[in-house]
């Protein structure tokens, strides 16, 4: 059997399946169609939607409902992040798991509402005061919207930070056939919950203390300030110091277990093309029909844009003299391959026209 | 789970409080201590939601959970803990800043009437940054940033959320002999319910203002704004009310595989675009020929195009069907073009005007003078006897295109249209369609417009 379906739809079987049982949004084209469904179906499964007044209200409401037992998501698009910003600051400082799904459209200010881009791969990443590092989910199809949303959940519990479905228009409204079976088993995430004692923990760095929740046996103290591991505001150096390097290494210590990426490698290749989210699939059908017309390609599209997959962008370039990165904006995701990329050519195609880059014109470029 | 409630002499903590002499959040505070205290709730069933300023400190110097946020978002965090965990007793306190920066989420709350009671410590400037003015600060006061008297009219806050259905709004000052019943009485009230408390800054309104106790009472007369107890309703709390409504809810609803019961001999992708007007049904048209294909064992994929508008405009869908999994990458010039209206036209013209000889572009009589290289087919529902409902021509269109093109069985057509929602509206649509023949009738053969494309 097969199905019908959009990436939209695939995202709210992949919360519901991971256990999602909060959410909040307030209505944005390309993304309302989630908080439809949402809204739909979340109370049918014994969870909470609902629309807040704006976003603002919306992710702080996911935010309290989280501290409070939820499993929380909400989705928005550009505009809406640009509203999340100061919240997405509460949810790292406070240690917060948390899934935020950005439904790019294209350019700054209101845009172009219902066309596609890829315009917010650094947004998400630097998207609010401090410079501390989100987790970045990319999914490149229907299916993979369905299990990076699942996995997203995973990891903001396992991390206790905001993480990232980076989507588009087309990919959250485009129609595609999909096998029945072919959607990986989910299992909801056991989230470990402190009881007792202090509410966070920074050393050793890496660590993580697990989630304290509000209405268990013991008072839970809650802060988007700096502060001590009781949650009580300080400015003591060395305790603001350890809070603040902990942001950093609980993440940037587990890069390995967060790495995601479809690697489709060949020893011989000289040109590597490499992509992620919609623009994956023209990546994928570049690779293939140039293979066809004689050429040494490798192919790579990244799933977890954030942390930067080092020991995949570092395995994928090893004995290649060429990368070839199209993107729907110009060369913002270029940078970061640039930074592994050596005396390495690096090429963007670049679109910023609201139409999809075709396998056809990666192909002119690699010749 | 029982949890046994274990109720504490005093909410407060040891930690002497860090406000000016003189200040109003004090006394405020150990009323609120005082209230818990009468209310005997486990502490650990208590979350203070802080707001920011200085009373935004307010709940280090209490023994029940805290949640110490954003400035003027205290209330949605509180709204979400009390959505999640309604049993929990959760108390906003902001300063009047908070009502100003967060009077969206005021409003809202209040018209909703989640449970939770926000504490308002309303001393008519910000204190914490500098004696500026808020937007609760009366007319002619001064402050940091209105040295020459405020020109904007105070923000009547209890009035705000009364009108806006509050369950309980209560008015007084610091000073009030009855706020600890008045705090008692709003927690357990269980709507929204918000007590306005004005109350000195004597760092900077009292210097700046000549300000008095006897000033609080005087200045609400002078402007209209009533104390006491001004709004009590009988509300329905709004996380039991949602429970309640999800209780009679279907199950989640669960995914609709396709069949496949037909079989087609497709051996190339096909694109075809259809293009029409937004609001007249092209996208559901255009799904149920991916449909179709899918019950035929092939695959398909539709991308849609339209403007932010919902009735009016063009709407163009995409549709690639072919035997092998689709990439949606864009079609930049189709096998196919079907054209259904003068929006969706002017729309494709470009690409219809790209169109090769090889393709086929299939549309009504009132376009037959459309230029293009490809081959054009019309098709003229008066031929039909059943009358087509302005709002089916597009499956219509598609219908005939089908049929004309054989990519699959009509069978697999008229299923996937009698199996969704609109059933019978959709197979008589189906019907007229196949029943159409196009004017030239020199196209029969499978994939004719696919030439050259794969």
């Amino acid at each position: 059997m097969r199905e019908y379906i959009d990436g939209s739809t695939a995202i709210v079987r992949g919360a519901l399946d991971a256990g999602c049982s909060f959410f909040a949004g307030y209505p944005i084209t390309p993304a309302s169609g989630i908080l439809m469904a949402m809204m739909r179906e979340l109370p049918r499964a014994g969870g909470i939607a609902i629309q807040g007044e704006d976003e603002i209200a919306s992710i702080g409401m996911c935010i309290g409902a989280t501290l409070a037992g939820a499993r929380a998501m909400t989705a928005t698009s550009g505009p809406g992040i640009s509203l999340y910003s100061e919240n997405i600051g509460l949810a790292v400082m406070g240690e917060v798991p948390l899934v935020i799904v950005d439904v790019q459209r294209l350019g700054p200010s209101t845009g172009g509402a219902t066309t596609v881009s890829q315009g917010d791969v650094q947004f998400v990443r630097w998207g609010t005061a401090g410079g501390f590092p989100v987790i970045v989910l990319a999914p490149s199809t229907i299916t993979e919207s369905y299990w990076l949303t699942a996995r997203a959940f995973e990891l903001a519990e396992r991390f206790r930070c905001p993480v990232f479905l980076l989507t588009d228009k087309e990919l959250a409204t485009t129609l595609g056939t999909v096998e029945s079976d072919s959607f990986p088993l989910v299992q909801p995430w056991t989230r470990q919950v402190g009881a007792q004692g202090a509410p966070y923990r920074y050393e050793p760095a890496a660590d993580v203390a697990p989630l304290h929740e509000f209405g268990r046996d013991a008072t839970v103290r809650f802060t988007g300030s700096t502060h001590d591991t009781r949650g009580f505001i300080t400015k003591h150096p060395p305790t603001v110091d350890a809070l603040n390097r902990h942001l950093s290494d609980k993440i940037e210590g587990h890069r390995g277990e967060i790495e995601l990426a479809d690697a489709d490698l060949v020893d011989a290749a000289d040109t590597l093309i490499l992509g992620y989210g919609i623009t994956g699939g023209a990546v994928r059908a570049a690779v293939r029909e140039g293979r066809r017309r004689g050429l040494r390609l490798s192919g790579l599209v990244i799933q977890s844009l954030w942390p930067v997959p080092e020991t995949a962008l570092d395995r994928a370039i090893a004995g290649i003299g060429r990368i070839v990165v199209p993107e729907l904006n110009l060369g913002l995701y270029r940078r970061e391959v640039e930074r592994f990329a050596g005396d390495r050519e690096v090429i963007g195609v670049n679109r910023v026209d609201g139409e999809l880059i075709s396998p056809e014109q990666i192909l002119e470029v690699v010749g | 789970m029982t949890v046994a409630i274990t109720p504490l002499r005093r909410y407060r903590n040891e930690t002497p409080y860090p406000f000016c002499p003189g200040c109003g959040h004090s006394s405020i505070l150990d009323t609120l201590s005082e209230a818990l205290v009468g209310l005997a709730v486990d502490p650990a069933q208590v979350v203070i939601v802080s707001d920011i300023g200085c009373a935004g400190l307010s709940d280090q110097y209490f023994d029940t959970s805290a949640f110490h946020g954003l400035h003027g978002r205290s209330i949605t965090y509180a709204t979400g803990i009390k959505l999640a965990r309604p049993e929990l007793t959760v108390i906003v306190v902001m300063g009047d800043g908070g009502t100003g920066i967060g009077g969206a989420h005021l409003i809202n709350a209040a018209r909703r009437n989640i449970g939770i009671t926000v504490l308002v410590f309303n001393n008519l400037n910000f204190g914490m940054t500098g004696g500026q003015h808020s937007t609760t600060t009366p007319e002619g006061a001064v402050t940091t940033t209105t040295p020459g008297g405020n020109l904007e009219h105070p923000l009547d806050i209890c009035a705000t959320v009364g009108v806006n259905g509050a369950g309980y709004v209560y008015r007084g000052t610091s000073f009030s002999p009855d706020l600890a019943e008045r705090i008692v009485e709003a927690v357990r009230h269980p709507g929204f319910a918000l007590l306005d408390v004005w109350e000195l800054c004597t760092a900077y309104y009292v210097p700046a203002n000549k300000f008095t106790r006897r000033g609080l009472e005087s200045t609400m007369e002078r402007l209209g704004f009533h104390s006491g107890v001004l709004f009590k309703r009988d509300v329905v709390e709004y996380a039991a009310a949602y429970r309640e409504a999800a209780a009679l809810l279907p199950r989640r609803t669960s995914p609709r595989p396709i069949p496949t019961e037909h079989a087609s001999a497709l051996g190339v992708s096909v694109s075809l675009v259809v293009a029409g007007s937004a609001g007249a049904k092209v996208r559901s048209a255009a799904r149920l020929i991916g449909e179709a294909a899918i019950r035929s064992g092939l695959w398909s994929a539709q991308r849609d195009d339209y403007p932010v508008t919902v009735k009016t405009g063009h709407s163009v869908s995409e549709i690639v069907i072919g035997p092998d999994p689709i990439t949606p990458v864009g079609v930049t010039i189709p096998d196919v073009a079907v054209i259904v209206s003068d929006d969706g036209l002017s729309k494709v013209l470009p690409m219809i005007e790209a169109m090769p000889a090889s393709g086929l572009v299939v549309t009504f009589p009132e376009f037959a003078d459309v230029k293009t290289r490809a081959h054009l087919e019309v098709v003229d529902p008066s031929e039909v006897e059943t009358r087509v409902p302005k709002a089916q021509r597009a499956l219509v269109l598609l219908a005939a295109t089908v049929a004309l093109l054989d990519l699959f069985p009509v069978g697999a057509l008229l299923d996937a249209a009698g199996s969704g929602p609109f059933a019978d509206e959709n197979r008589a649509a189906v019907e007229a369609g196949l029943a159409l023949r196009p004017r030239s009738g020199t196209i029969g053969s499978p994939g004719a417009g696919t030439e050259g494309r794969s």
